[in-house]
């Protein structure tokens, strides 16, 4: 089927609905989603978004950028980390002029909390600047913009799954997608195509991220021939429930809770003195790792213990009640009165589709855009989080620069005409279909995935090194092969939602070259990349953003420097 | 622990009837039902259809009938439903496949109640104040995950599915006692029609239901006083 629209917005999360906001106004505009907009992990963001209202002690944008690029290990890119904490502002503001329920100060502000890595004076001590809802920002966010979507009558697509974008004469010129409903394809013919469809934890056995968070984006866009930039830094967030992976926000330790190993040791004094618990995620997730190899994991089991016990009730009921709703319901443990069993879990993929400050992808070491094609927030790699995001920073990245984006795409939609369509604009991502529809093959997509996920988590996780990583890139070419061969029972046209599992896995198999590869050639450390047998950073030659592209022998890496304005690169303690 | 699913399937390009599937599944008692049902869809029957997401109940897209009560696949365990678990999709809405429902009904429900601020005053540069004590006279139905799980366990919903359902009345709820909005007569006079609040007969199933915890008869209860009364 075609459709014709001015603009069409890949992905409903914070991100797809920021810009849609900013679009839809300019012309006509089709948001397509794979969920329902709802649906999106977005939602399940708990402890804040960080802006410097200053609203409880005094605070300035310079620091909160000052932190973020400190955070980054001086691997972000600092113009675009300075419009991030500029507009942050600016943007808190909007969500609450929209209605999002804030939790309040005594005097009625937007109240806000401390969070790892957040500092005043640039580090002199934690500050409290993530703006909050109890641990349920996200979901204020991610209802408070579909809500006013609903007011301005933006056009959804409600499941449909985006299968290939369409690049003729170096323009983007539209998207094709899967109608889940009918298994029908539609080609979306578009002046500009966004992309904002999340993140891609699912790579990882153990994980923070939704079973839909496969990273589809930006797979797409690599088999169009887009680089992915920083792959190989992927944030594991400190305190996931043990297992399972759900995450316990930060917002836990900045309401004061304390991590302890099995001799109740706050371990964190050792690691970083000054903030403690309240250290970035890579040295806290780092840490706990140590702890675990060290023996004192609790009862020399691979977790350690978050110790919620001292706040009191009020504090877990009035600002914390999701999590400890999750602890309640899936471990069965009470937090008032007993420790909770975390570990590190795969949250946030710092790297992907590169981006300038308006959301215009780029596609080279020049920065040189591909009109027509944007992308924003987690699936986007601005780089605004370089090498270690800061928590609270995601929900303002995929705010800020969904906006950003949309009001660019809104200005060139208006100047610009249809590019033309290739003759049979839906042919690649038909053969794909029939591909996997025909295979007869005999390989269960559940256990490529498994293997995936479990060889990930152990070779490509917290820590790494070249052997390791040697052993993943064979694997991956086993699972590549395998995937060839890969089983089908659902047949059927009208939701199928094998298929979409099975489409999910192959584009993850290629993101995971793409992180595998950066991780192996990028021999030092640095934020959440740590090579156990190249233990340092190297500024000298590293202090630049990897560009990984697809080529049938496997990833081609290139890199690109980093903007530097402000902050020159220091060692980084805390 | 092993456990038996009975699971109500539908194929519309297969079957002209439901039927009953029986599936048995090796899991910990620890296991979430949605990890039972992956379990079948992974390495029993790939065609098993539900929707999922998030896996711990805050993107609301596996409520579903579990043992005859409504609940989230997620967010109920194992242990707590014993060796012989009954899955059926929701009641009331039309069944697509298996346990996936039309839900385009529901979320015109909720678009009707205007579920977004209404302000006529413009915003200042910064925040709108809101006191603590503003703040929490609506919280319990900012909670909402638009699951569906209350409208239909709603038997006044069945009896009538043009009923607005509980779900629609708790997004006008939140909006309606929120300090900062001045929307509240243009929802009043949405609910207040023969298809609006007065269908609630007060019988509690939703609050059951409601995996947020949201007290959703007390909310439906403070709009009826609110129409009632006109004072908010
Ligand atoms: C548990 C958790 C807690 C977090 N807490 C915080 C926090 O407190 N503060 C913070 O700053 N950050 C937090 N984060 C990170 C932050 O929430 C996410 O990075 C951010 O919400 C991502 O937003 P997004 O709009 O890019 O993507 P998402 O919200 O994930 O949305 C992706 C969208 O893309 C669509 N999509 C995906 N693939 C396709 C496809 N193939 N076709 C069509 N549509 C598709 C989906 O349907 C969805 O609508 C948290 C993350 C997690 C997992
Ligand atoms: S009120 Fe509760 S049960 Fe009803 S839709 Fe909202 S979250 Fe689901
Ligand atoms: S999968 Fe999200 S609520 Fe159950």
């Amino acid at each position: 089927m075609y459709q014709k629209y001015d603009a069409v917005i890949v992905g409903a999360g914070g991100a797809g609905l920021m810009a849609a906001l900013h679009l839809s106004s300019a012309g006509r505009v089709a948001v397509i989603s794979k969920l329902y907009p709802v649906r999106s992990h977005t939602g399940a963001a708990q402890g804040g978004i960080g802006a410097a209202l200053g609203n409880l002690e005094e605070d300035h944008w310079e620091w909160h950028m000052f932190d973020t690029i400190k955070g980054s290990d001086y691997l972000a890119d600092q113009d675009a980390a300075e419009i991030l904490c500029r507009e942050a502002i600016e943007t808190v503001y909007d969500l609450e002029h929209w209605g999002l329920p804030f939790s309040r100060t005594p005097d009625g502000r937007i109240a806000q909390r401390p969070f790892g890595g957040h500092t005043r004076e640039y580090g002199k001590a934690a500050v409290r600047r993530s703006c909050y809802a109890a641990d349920r920002t996200g979901h204020m966010i991610l209802q408070t913009l579909y809500q006013q979507c609903i007011k301005h009558d933006v056009h959804f697509f409600n499941e449909f799954h985006l299968l290939d974008l369409l690049v003729e004469g170096g323009r983007c010129a539209g998207a094709v997608a899967l109608c889940l409903a009918t298994g029908e394809l539609h080609t979306f013919h578009a002046k500009a195509v966004l992309l904002a469809t999340g993140g891609c934890g699912r790579m990882f056995r153990v994980t923070s991220n939704a079973l839909a968070l496969t990273g589809d984006g930006m797979a797409v866009a690599y088999r169009r021939g887009i680089p992915l930039e920083d792959m190989e830094f992927f944030q594991f967030h400190p305190t996931g429930i043990y297992k399972l992976g759900i995450l316990l926000s930060e917002g836990a330790r900045g309401e004061g809770a304390i991590l302890r190993n099995n001799q109740g040791e706050r371990f964190m004094q050792r690691y970083a003195p000054t903030l403690l618990d309240l250290a970035p995620r890579d040295m806290v997730s780092r840490a706990i790792y140590r702890e675990i190899q060290e023996g004192r994991g609790i009862g020399g089991k691979n977790y350690v213990h978050l110790d919620m016990t001292h706040l009191g009730r009020e504090v877990l009921d009035q600002k914390l009640p999701d999590i400890t709703d999750f602890v309640r319901t899936y471990l069965g443990i009470e937090p008032a009165t007993q420790p909770v069993p975390v570990h590190p879990t795969a949250h946030y993929a710092m790297g992907g589709i590169p981006t300038d400050v308006d959301g215009r992808v780029v596609v080279d070491e020049h920065n040189t855009p591909l009109p027509g094609l944007y992308a924003a927030g987690e699936c986007a790699c601005v780089s605004v989080h370089g090498a270690n995001r800061l928590g609270t920073n995601s929900l303002v990245d995929i705010l800020v620069f969904g906006r950003r984006s949309g009001r660019h795409a809104a200005t060139f939609m208006k100047q610009n005409d249809w590019p033309p369509l290739p003759p049979r604009p839906d042919e690649r991502a038909a053969a794909l279909l029939a591909q996997l529809m025909n295979t007869g093959g005999s390989e269960r997509a559940a256990d490529i995935r498994d293997t995936l996920q479990n060889e990930m988590m152990d070779k490509a996780g917290v820590f790494r090194e070249a052997k390791g990583l040697q052993a993943m890139r064979e694997k991956l070419q086993e699972l590549r092969e395998r995937y060839q061969r890969v089983k089908l029972e659902d047949r059927g046209a009208q939701y199928n939602t094998e298929l979409v599992e099975v489409i999910e896995l192959g584009g993850m198999i290629d993101l995971a070259d793409t992180l595998v590869a950066g991780a192996l050639a990028r021999q030092e450390s640095r934020g959440a990349h740590s090579r156990e047998d190249f233990p340092q950073r190297d500024d000298a030659h590293w202090l630049k953003h990897t560009l990984a592209y697809q080529t049938p022998r496997g990833p081609e890496l290139r890199y690109k420097p980093v903007k530097i304005t402000k902050f020159e690169p220091k060692e980084r303690k805390y | 622990m092993n456990v038996t699913l009975k699971i109500r399937r539908f194929n519309p390009e297969r079957d002209r009837e439901p039927w009953w599937g029986t599936y048995t599944v090796e899991a910990e008692s620890t296991d979430r039902l949605l990890d039972a049902l992956n379990h079948v869809k992974w390495y029993q029957d790939g065609t098993l259809t539900f929707r999922r997401s998030c896996a711990h109940g805050v993107c609301g897209s596996d409520a579903m009938l579990i043992n005859g009560s409504n609940a989230l696949a997620c967010k109920v365990l194992l242990k707590d439903l014993g060796q012989h678990v009954t899955v059926e999709p929701l009641r009331g809405f039309r069944v697509i496949k298996d346990l996936l429902v039309d839900l385009e009904p529901f979320f015109a429900k909720y678009r009707q109640v205007k579920p977004y601020l209404i302000t006529a005053s413009a915003p200042p540069a910064n925040e709108r104040l809101q006191s603590p004590a503003e703040r929490e006279r609506y919280d319990d139905t900012t909670k909402c995950i638009l699951c569906g799980a209350c409208t239909t366990a709603c038997p006044s919903f069945w009896a009538n599915p043009a009923y607005i359902g509980p779900a629609a009345i708790v997004n006008a709820h939140r909006f309606i006692f929120d300090s900062r909005d001045e929307g509240a007569e243009e929802r009043l006079s949405i609910l207040n029609t023969a298809d609006g609040v007065w269908r609630c007969r007060t019988i509690f199933n939703c609050v059951e239901a409601c995996p947020r915890g949201i007290n959703v008869t007390r909310a439906i209860g403070e709009v009826k006083q609110a129409l009632l009364y006109r004072k908010l």
